[in-house]
């Protein structure tokens, strides 16, 4: 059905053109799901953008032919591609939250949409929209259609935006990233979803992600992309029980693994410009972390922590309601083990993280860090000797380093804040040498934040955290920003350092997967509470709580 | 140094802007101007003694009767245009960038402020702004005006005009910067770098002016432009109304006011070329702020 041959997508810059995507081919039958997988700027996204004609500019298409059935999709006048665009291809974006107009209800979106591409009276429409928002599983469509988007939740949001792209019976449906914003088990049922639609409909997909596991879950055939260049295609099933290229092979080996643990991930063998692993060297700074007693584990206790926020305002004259975000929540972090707290978006562990650190006052609760009282955060002194015990490495590398100061002002900081080190000198040879035990070039010191790739940013935060001679250390999800083989490294490096230094840590996560690696505890959270709490192993192996058994078998494995 | 900056993304969008280019040429050579008029023009418009009634109401060179002495024409004291217009630009220019730069401080605190601390010392700040933003620069400038009179005798008072005039406008202006940066401030607060900050335990200060302020420049500076074009502007509007600079020391303000009494018996070039120039001066300040505007917007790059 659909054709594509040798595509290739130029970006002229002012440094020259940028080959996004070189030669690629890919062909999709009648109710075939076709994967595009790869690791960010391997050029998936452009590949779907490049069929349905909404290049960014200036990217153009360089050579290639694309055609649908025989619509030769290239050489399409304007006027001809908004045609085929929507009423035969059409596209699912990542978030459901802006891809749909939040000032319209979602009747009127769907009507509008099929009225662009065909002659139907309103009647007609909204007769065909109702069928097909139950269809796609909104139960009571009929009323529930005059609703405005922010009266659906994300799953449900994405399957309007699933029945939006359905709404002109297209041919073939680019999926970009659908499921990336949503939570595993929502993400199950829109994985199905689109499944059921490709079998009994016929419509080919193009499903374009940087997960495997979803991959392996619905797809009939993969494409391997990076760099903007086909790796290796065929059969999903195949490809992923026996992948001849070396980058499928080492990009599956860096996936982690939810049925064991492993002791160390492989790491893809990277090319020139992505550094190479590197083996902890900075004798300097490791002698320095233990000389500043970081070998005696310390433990950390928090007992029926209640976290209240206000909720919105309904009346001027009353008291808004409170939302609970975290109830009673007890957490035992044993001292020199790394303890994962797992939950879905909302479930409150990022919440837990910031009471600990004391950006969020609980309205109840106590803590214990080692054998003192944890002070919360209204009677946390600015000089409390916790605010350097206890460090935090960021979700978002990206934000997490102040932009616009040089890497070297960055990391010295905990250094003269703490009072560790007074001198200036010995300062920056205390980051140089902490920069090349997390893995870095020691010149990074004077070099800014943005000229670092994701990992490396992480890497840096890390060393940031370590400087301040911590003895807690709270990762909040600290690799789901990064691809999975930088991932793969990041947590070898936390590994590593964790058992170097006998450092305590609590690892947030919503990827099981990355917590059964990382972890020797666990706490499962959902909607503020604590579900299940216990031994890692014992978890993923026997799970007690319904809501974890569920969890589990929803996460896609290879 | 110079090359990087040659060669760096926002240098090369200007290259690619004429307007931004004849902009940034006219502010610079206005600039250039004032700040040299002694050495270019060899009248002083402020010495009586450097120029004749003999010379009065010339009109242009490119005129009948006028002469290349005076290529703009003179005034009915005989005071040579261009000079007259570079020294005013030069008291339009001190006052504008004086009072923008004092409305920046105050203002750019203020915001960091309410925006760090949030809650009560917000609303309080930010109400005042209000209040600010009800009242007219022009009635801030009478009251400030007012109360000058009042306290101070009458020879220190005129003395004192051009800095009553300058704490006008800047209190006009200081909302501007507050608002922004206090919006800035807001979705700084809740980037992680921001949140890292406050987990160590920094001193408040440091973490508003080393971590927050370097991060809501870019917004600032296109205030920063918009504000330099309207504070001159607001001089001139007050100066012309007579609450500003008295006759003996125009600014382009002042010359226009006192042009505008030759504007219907022929002679236009005294009311039309301070007005010209301060047109020329203020929209070229504006081109500049949308162009910044441009670049440190990625989106619309």
């Amino acid at each position: 059905m659909l054709q594509v041959t040798n595509l290739t997508v130029k970006f002229p810059s002012r440094r020259g053109e940028f080959t996004a995507v070189e030669n690629v081919d890919i062909s999709v039958k009648p109710g075939e799901i076709h994967g595009l997988v790869g690791e960010s700027g391997a050029g998936k996204s452009t590949i779907g953008a490049a069929i349905i004609g909404l290049l960014q500019s200036p990217g153009y298409v360089a050579q290639g032919e694309m055609s649908l059935h025989d619509t030769n999709l290239r050489t399409l006048t304007p006027a001809q591609a908004h045609a085929v665009r929507g009423a035969r291809i059409s596209m699912i974006f990542q978030d459901p939250q802006t891809s749909l107009n939040p000032l319209m209800r979602i009747e009127d979106q769907l009507i509008e949409t099929m009225q662009a591409h065909e002659d139907i009276s309103d009647a007609d429409a909204r007769d065909r929209a109702v069928a097909l928002l139950s269809e796609i599983g909104i139960k009571n469509a009929a009323e529930r259609i005059k609703a405005y988007p922010h009266q659906f939740s994300g799953g449900m949001r994405q399957r309007v935006v699933i029945a939006l792209a359905l709404c002109t019976n297209p041919e073939l449906i680019i999926a970009d990233e659908p499921t990336t914003a949503l939570d595993v088990a929502v993400q199950s049922q829109v994985l199905d979803l689109i499944r059921a639609l490709a079998d009994e409909r016929g419509i080919g997909f193009i499903l374009i992600t940087h997960d495997i596991g979803v991959i392996a879950q619905i797809t009939d055939k993969v494409t391997v992309l990076r760099g903007g260049k086909v790796m290796e295609t065929g059969e999903t099933a195949k490809i992923l029980r026996e992948p001849e290229h070396p980058y499928t092979q080492a990009l599956l080996a860096a996936v982690p693994r939810l049925d064991k643990k492993i002791d160390r991930f492989l790491v893809p063998a990277t090319e020139a410009d992505v550094e190479a692993p590197q083996i902890i060297s900075g004798i300097d700074a490791e002698a320095w972390l233990l000389d500043g007693g970081v070998q005696d584990p310390i433990g950390l206790q928090a007992h029926d922590i209640t976290v209240k926020f206000a909720g919105e305002r309904t009346s001027l004259f009353r008291k808004p309601d409170s939302f609970t975000a975290l109830d009673s929540v007890s957490l035992d972090v044993r001292a020199g083990t790394v303890m994962g707290l797992v939950g879905e978006s909302g479930s409150g562990k990022s919440t837990m993280a910031k009471v600990l650190t004391g950006l969020v006052q609980p309205s109840a609760g106590t803590m214990t860090l080692g054998n003192d009282a944890l002070p919360d955060a209204k009677s946390r002194a600015r000089k409390d000797q916790s605010r350097r015990i206890i460090q935090m490495v960021f979700q978002d590398p990206y934000s997490s380093l102040n932009s616009r100061h040089r890497v070297g002002a960055l990391l010295a900081e905990p250094l003269w804040l703490y009072g560790l080190e007074n001198d200036a000198a010995k300062r920056r040879a205390l980051c140089e040498a902490m920069l090349s035990l997390v893995g870095l070039a020691p010149d990074a010191i004077d070099k800014y934040p943005h000229q670092f790739s994701g990992g490396q940013r992480q890497r840096i935060a890390v060393a940031r955290a370590l400087l301040a001679r911590p003895r807690f250390l709270i990762c909040d999800e600290p690799t789901s920003a990064l691809d999975v083989s930088i991932q793969a490294q990041v947590l070898n490096l936390l590994k590593d350092l964790q058992k170097t230094f006998g450092l305590t840590m609590l690892f947030i996560s919503h990827n099981l997967a990355v917590v059964r690696q990382m972890s020797d505890d666990i706490t499962v959270l959902q909607g503020g509470k604590v579900m299940e709490s216990g031994g890692s192993e014992p978890f993923f192996t026997n799970p007690q709580a319904d809501y974890s058994k569920n969890l589990l078998s929803l996460t896609p494995t290879l | 140094m110079l090359y990087k900056l040659w060669d760096s993304d926002g240098f090369w969008l200007f290259r690619r802007r004429p307007a931004a280019i004849i902009a940034a040429l006219t502010a610079i050579a206005i600039l250039f101007g004032a700040i040299f008029a002694p050495w270019l023009v060899d009248t002083n418009p402020y010495d009586l003694a450097s120029f004749s009634l003999m010379d009065g109401l010339l009109p242009p060179m490119w005129e009948e009767y006028g002469t290349s002495r005076f290529p703009l024409g003179t005034d009915d004291q005989g005071r040579d245009m261009v000079a007259a217009i570079l020294y005013g630009a030069r008291l339009s220019m001190l006052i504008g960038i004086v009072a923008m730069a004092i409305a920046l401080v105050l203002g750019v605190s203020l915001g960091l402020i309410a925006g760090y601390y949030g809650g009560r010392l917000d609303a309080i700040i930010m109400r005042v702004a209000d209040v600010q933003l009800a009242l007219p620069a022009i009635l801030t400038a009478l009251l400030i005006d007012g109360i000058a009179r009042g306290v101070l005798p009458t020879a220190v008072h005129q003395e004192m005009r051009v800095i009553v005039l300058t704490t006008a406008i800047a209190l006009s202006l200081w909302v501007n910067f507050a608002r922004t940066a206090r919006a800035s401030v807001f979705v700084e607060k809740n980037k992680e770098y921001v949140q890292a900050a406050m987990i160590m335990g920094q001193h408040p200060l440091r973490v508003m002016l080393w971590h927050i302020l370097p991060n809501i420049m870019g917004p600032l500076l296109v205030i920063m432009t918009v504000d330099l074009a309207s504070a001159i502007l607001l001089e001139a509007t007050l100066s012309f109304l007579g609450i500003g600079l008295p006759a003996d020391s125009p600014s382009l303000g002042t010359l226009i006011r006192i042009g505008m009494g030759f504007l219907l018996s022929g002679e236009w070039w005294i009311l039309w070329v301070p007005t010209m120039f301060l047109v020329a001066l203020v929209v070229s300040i504006n081109i500049l702020g949308d162009f910044l505007r441009d670049v440190f917007n990625p989106r619309l790059r």
